[in-house]
């Protein structure tokens, strides 16, 4: 029975090759993303612990790698450095000067880094990390000795088109903005590479005259154990003498920090990337019930006969499983070294962001091999699983009929089944739009994946209209040949529908998405209309604050009257991070933020908070606001007023004055401005983007330009959904030149006779890229469909952030399209398979 | 056809010193061994052989359906050896009507639209008149919404006959159509196939090794290791009978030249 097994396999390679490679391709995403992954925490374990020292003395609860670091007044002298260097636990104590929101310029005058991984500026010395090695390493000339001298790393020297010597533009969030300076040397961090991220490497007195005010003093130190001193021990010893305000803590919780911190942020990459890997296995796992089914069918009157033979049930079951599962390990060892240059591929897709992942690192490891093995024979095996059943119920005595027509159960089983998932989905779904407890999109999400799943199974039934309506339009568009194709895609529905299924997962999710994106595009407008009330809106296209000498030249242009800054900063409430906006006395010039009780002005002591953080803390005006800011000091504010969220403001909203009165170091990361009555928009707009030309990353938006930026961001991730959905797009055609190729073989002597009756070669090619057109678009048809009706369902669970729906039109009939170009790639082979088929074969077959 | 006619038309399908081999070197087999024979128009004529004889591989090549090796095939005045396939295509689907044993009809479609699917194919309008006529003939008015699995096996060849005449062709080839049909059924395809001969003057070749269904030609061709051994006018169903045990004797005894393909 075995030998049997293999045989079969063996015998019929096209379709192995086909069904395998739907396999292949699914285990080959799931390989890639684990082993892309893998390769990017990888990286980033190796820089953490590469640069990491012993132990550092740093601001208290400035937990490294903040979101928005803030610069605090909090500094260490070098008296204080020195007692920490003259501890017996301590070998050397080195000061530091971080610095934050810095930016470098190429010689063209852009900005070298960008959106993608951050720009770190320090000072350099040569402290040694905890493995007791270099932290960094010079590649090339020398590290800066004077304050006017920089050193970068190799990449960022690149992209600003600099060689050592050269006098590097950069931009200060302090002070002045415009600096320069000269590039000394090339470094990397002794991991190797910077993951992207640029270097900008000072010698101490430059930091200081950039970060600390010129001031001889440091924001953090390094701290490295004398020898035989533990991590801990030396942090003992250094917390006993740290300066107020500031805390020593070992390398080894730096690094884990970081690597949390990090881990994150990964994490969000490598569960968005897994999301459509798993997609990419399910499409493959349709493609796999499809296929074998049809294998099934087609060596129906082969299994009557074995079991005519004495072949028990259970041995036919057996074999066809057997035949699944050599399939399912072949394809995925092949899948698995695919994998591997998949992630080389997403590797590459993420530098081109700015996301360097050295390709060393992409290795696969057991894991990755392991879960990558048990995917991809599990689905196959389950996915199998049906036609095998059906093959064991083949009766003995369909080996002596001539005429096999396949056991067909009825259909209505299936229909009452299906409206009965496809009606608990729904409820689902509505219970959560109606308020169940829990997040409302989560229930969506549950019942589209009930929908999905039920509508895969019924799509021979409920894409009956879909099928008929394309027999009509083909038979009237192409005559007898397009009647054909119509008839031939409605003849055997589970198979067409199953062959359709696979393209509709992929073809719901992209209007699902279509649908949101759509929403969110319309619904930027009303916000952007409604809560920006602003003219002009100036922003830092990275979000990191500026200096603030450059909302000092935009209040001077004319024609401008009021000009409100913003600084974000990141606090502590009641142990938890908190984002905290502050506002000037003129944000409520600009600003009409509806009052729910008290004042929405803030004012020295005053804070402004939205009712729905009130409610859940049970404030209300006049009760005390204690936040923790890094460097151990705390603001002590107390509810001046509760106002409705908006766009524009935080949860909790201060004055300026206080958080600089905390010691924050002033700077703005937004400015709104208000154009004078009567004033030439236009104009006024040419010329504040005149006065921050000089400061490239600082963006000046008016509304449309603000809306758009958004849009832009919005439109990237899109692109990224589309593209990754594209590999599902991808099995799914495999799925349909599958069928149709099996369909051609089954078919033989039908084509034989409409040959031989007189349908020449193109119209029988045509024939059979209409049916194969016919089955995209029922795919596509569907899968929009429930596609709609989902974006729309959670849309309205996301009423209040998009508050107008939208409709991609348009995107949908590009789908469409693409669904027939699709089909019609998709018949290509099969349609030449079956012009070649030499008539008198065809209709000599037996 | 631009061109004139080769020969006189009274004769329907021609070949001339056919040949067809198959594999090469030791292995070789030759179905046809230098056929030649003149099919005449107006007639009903029998090809009868035993197993092997080659009488499917003529039908094939003088239907356009295959390719001989050697010598000439000519339909209705027209030379095939010249033709590609677009041509062939076209010729089969104007001036060639065909009936097999087996799987005659496009299961998707109905009696009617099989009937007319040539003419569809070929992108014509039927001529209402002969469609009728063809099909009241074949007794099937009633039948025409039904599609094939809702007919029995002698109602589906009828359809096929119908199909096969509608588009008026020069020439019907028909292989075993009773081969599948039990005696009934094939006696009422045998009779409407003789009287589309008879009333409409149509052109009817069959191949068939029943010599009940011979009976009913005008004409029998005799067929054996690939070349005409003998024919008879006008046969009897006895005398069919005796001449084709006496092949079958002398076939046996020869060994049999190639498969029947």
């Amino acid at each position: 029975m075995i030998k049997l097994t293999l045989r079969n396999l063996f015998a019929r390679k096209i379709r192995l090759l086909m069904s395998g490679l739907a396999i292949v391709l699914g285990v080959a995403f799931l390989s890639g993303v684990l082993v892309f992954s893998n390769g990017l925490s990888s990286t980033f374990d190796g820089i953490i612990y590469g640069s990491t020292p012993d132990g550092v003395v740093r601001a208290e609860d400035s937990a490294s790698f903040e979101a928005t670091p803030a610069a605090t007044d909090a500094v260490i002298t070098p008296d204080q450095l020195a007692e920490l260097a003259a501890l017996p636990e301590v070998e050397r104590a080195d000061g530091d000067v971080v610095g934050f929101g810095m930016s470098l310029l190429a010689e063209d005058g852009t900005v070298v880094g960008g959106t993608g991984a951050p720009t770190l500026a320090f000072n350099y010395h040569d402290a040694p990390n905890i493995e007791g090695e270099k932290i960094l390493e010079l590649v090339d000339g020398e590290w800066p000795t004077a304050a006017d001298q920089i050193v970068l790393d190799e990449a960022a020297a690149e992209n600003g088109g600099y060689e050592i010597g050269d006098d590097v533009g950069l931009l200060a969030p302090f002070g002045d903005p415009e600096r320069s300076a000269t590039l000394t040397g090339i470094a990397e961090f002794n991991g190797g590479g910077t993951a992207g991220a640029t270097l900008l490497l000072f010698d101490t007195e430059g930091a200081q005259q950039i970060f600390l005010g010129g001031k001889d003093v440091f924001n953090q130190v390094t701290l490295t154990a004398a020898p035989g001193v533990s991590q801990s021990e030396l942090a003992d010893a250094a917390d006993a003498v740290a300066p107020d305000g500031f805390e020593a803590v070992t390398g080894d919780e730096v690094a884990e920090e970081s690597q949390d911190a990090i881990g994150q942020f990964l994490d969000v990459i490598s569960t968005f990337l897994l999301v459509f890997a798993i997609i990419a296995v399910i499409v493959g796992g349709f493609i796999i019930v499809n296929t074998f089914s049809i294998l099934v069918a087609q060596r129906s009157r082969e299994l009557a006969l074995l079991r005519a033979l004495g072949a028990s049930r259970r041995q036919v079951v057996r074999s066809v499983l057997l035949e699944a599962f050599v399939l399912s390990v072949l394809a995925s060892t092949v899948g698995i070294a695919l994998g591997l240059l998949l992630a080389r591929g997403l590797a590459a897709v993420f530098r081109s962001v700015g996301l360097d992942i050295a390709g060393s690192a992409l290795t696969l490891d057991v894991g990755a091999v392991v879960t990558s093995y048990v995917v991809g024979i599990a689905v196959t095996m389950v996915a199998a699983y049906l036609p095998a059943r059906r093959a064991g119920q083949v009766s003995p005595v369909a080996a002596m009929r001539a005429d096999i027509t396949p056991a067909r159960g009825s259909l209505r089983r299936r229909i009452i089944i299906g409206s009965l998932l496809l009606a608990i989905g729904a409820g689902v779904a509505i219970t959560g739009v109606v308020g169940a407890p829990g997040s409302d999109a989560a229930w969506i999400g549950v019942g589209a994946v009930i929908w999905i799943l039920t509508v895969a199974a019924i799509a021979s039934v409920v894409g009956h209209p879909v099928l008929v309506a394309c027999r009509a339009f083909f038979g009237r568009l192409f005559g007898t040949t397009g009647r054909l194709a119509g008839e031939n895609a409605l003849r055997d529905p589970r198979r067409t529908g199953a062959t359709a299924s696979a393209l509709m997962i992929g073809m719901a999710l992209v209007s699902t998405i279509g649908v949101l994106a759509a929403s969110l595009n319309t619904s930027l407008d009303d916000v952007v209309d409604e809560q920006f009330t602003a003219d002009f809106l100036v922003q830092n296209t990275t979000f990191t604050p500026f200096s603030t000498s450059i909302g000092d030249e935009l209040a001077a242009v004319d024609g401008v009257d009021v000009v409100s800054r913003q600084q974000w900063a990141s606090t502590q409430f009641e142990g938890d991070p908190l984002f905290v906006s502050g506002l000037d006395q003129e944000f409520d010039r600009i600003y009409d933020l509806t009052e729910v009780e008290g004042s929405s002005v803030v004012a020295d002591d005053k804070a402004v908070v939205t009712d729905e953080f009130a409610t859940s803390h049970d404030f209300e005006v006049g009760s005390p606001l204690s936040l923790t800011l890094p460097g151990g000091k705390s603001l002590d504010l107390e509810i001046g007023g509760i106002v409705e969220p908006s766009e524009v403001i935080s949860m909790v909203n201060v004055s300026l004055d206080a958080l600089e009165g905390a010691g924050i170091q002033r700077q703005d990361n937004a400015i709104s401005i208000l154009a004078a009555d009567g004033a030439d928009l236009d104009a006024v707009g040419e010329a504040l983007d005149d006065a921050a030309a000089a400061t490239p990353t600082v963006a000046v938006y008016d509304k449309e330009e603000f809306a758009d930026s958004i849009r832009d961001q919005v439109n990237q991730l899109l692109f990224m959904i589309y593209g990754l959905l594209a590999l599902a797009i991808v099995i799914a055609v495999i799925g349909i030149i599958n069928t149709l190729g099996l369909s051609v073989i089954e078919r033989t002597r039908e084509i034989g006779l409409l040959r031989a009756i007189g349908m020449n070669r193109p119209k029988l090619r045509r024939m059979i890229t209409l049916e194969s057109v016919a089955i995209a678009v029922l795919g596509a048809v569907l899968g929009m469909a429930l596609g709609l009706i989902i974006g729309v369902l959670l849309r309205e669970s996301l009423k209040e952030d998009l508050t107008s729906l939208g409709l991609p039109l348009t995107q949908l009939v590009v789908f469409l399209v693409i669904a027939v170009v699709v089909g019609v790639l998709a018949a290509v082979i099969p349609a030449i398979r079956a012009s070649r088929l030499n008539v008198l074969e065809a209709i000599s077959t037996e | 056809m631009t061109s004139a006619p080769a020969s006189p038309p009274h004769v329907a399908a021609r070949a001339v010193d056919l040949r067809k081999t198959y594999g090469t070197g030791g292995a070789t087999v030759h179905a046809l061994a230098g056929v030649s024979l003149e099919l005449e128009a107006g007639r009903f004529t029998a090809i009868m052989g035993p197993s092997g004889s080659g009488k499917s591989t003529l039908m094939h090549c003088l239907a356009a359906l295959d390719t001989p090796s050697a010598g000439e095939v000519e339909v209705d005045g027209t030379e095939l050896s010249r033709l590609k396939d677009k041509a062939l295509t076209q010729l089969r689907r104007e001036r060639i009507g065909f009936v097999f044993q087996a799987f005659n009809l496009i299961p998707t479609l109905t009696a009617q639209e099989n009937i007319l699917l040539p003419l569809n194919l070929a992108g014509k309008k039927p001529d209402q008149a002969w469609f009728d006529t063809v099909v009241d003939t074949v007794g099937l008015r009633d039948r025409l919404g039904h599609r094939p699995n809702q007919m029995s096996g002698g109602q589906q060849q009828r359809v096929a006959c119908a199909r096969a005449l509608v588009s008026k062709p020069s020439i019907v080839f028909a292989d075993e159509p009773t081969g599948n049909l039990d005696s009934t059924s094939g006696a009422e395809v045998l009779s409407f196939l003789r009287r589309s001969v008879d009333e409409f003057g149509q052109t009817i070749v069959m191949v068939t090794h029943d010599a009940v269904a011979a009976s009913y030609c005008d004409r029998v061709v005799f067929l054996a290791d690939g070349k005409v051994v003998d024919e008879f006018r006008d046969p009897d169903r006895d005398q069919i009978l005796e001449h084709m045990t006496a092949l079958q004797t002398l076939a046996a005894a020869a060994g049999s030249p190639g498969d029947e393909v």
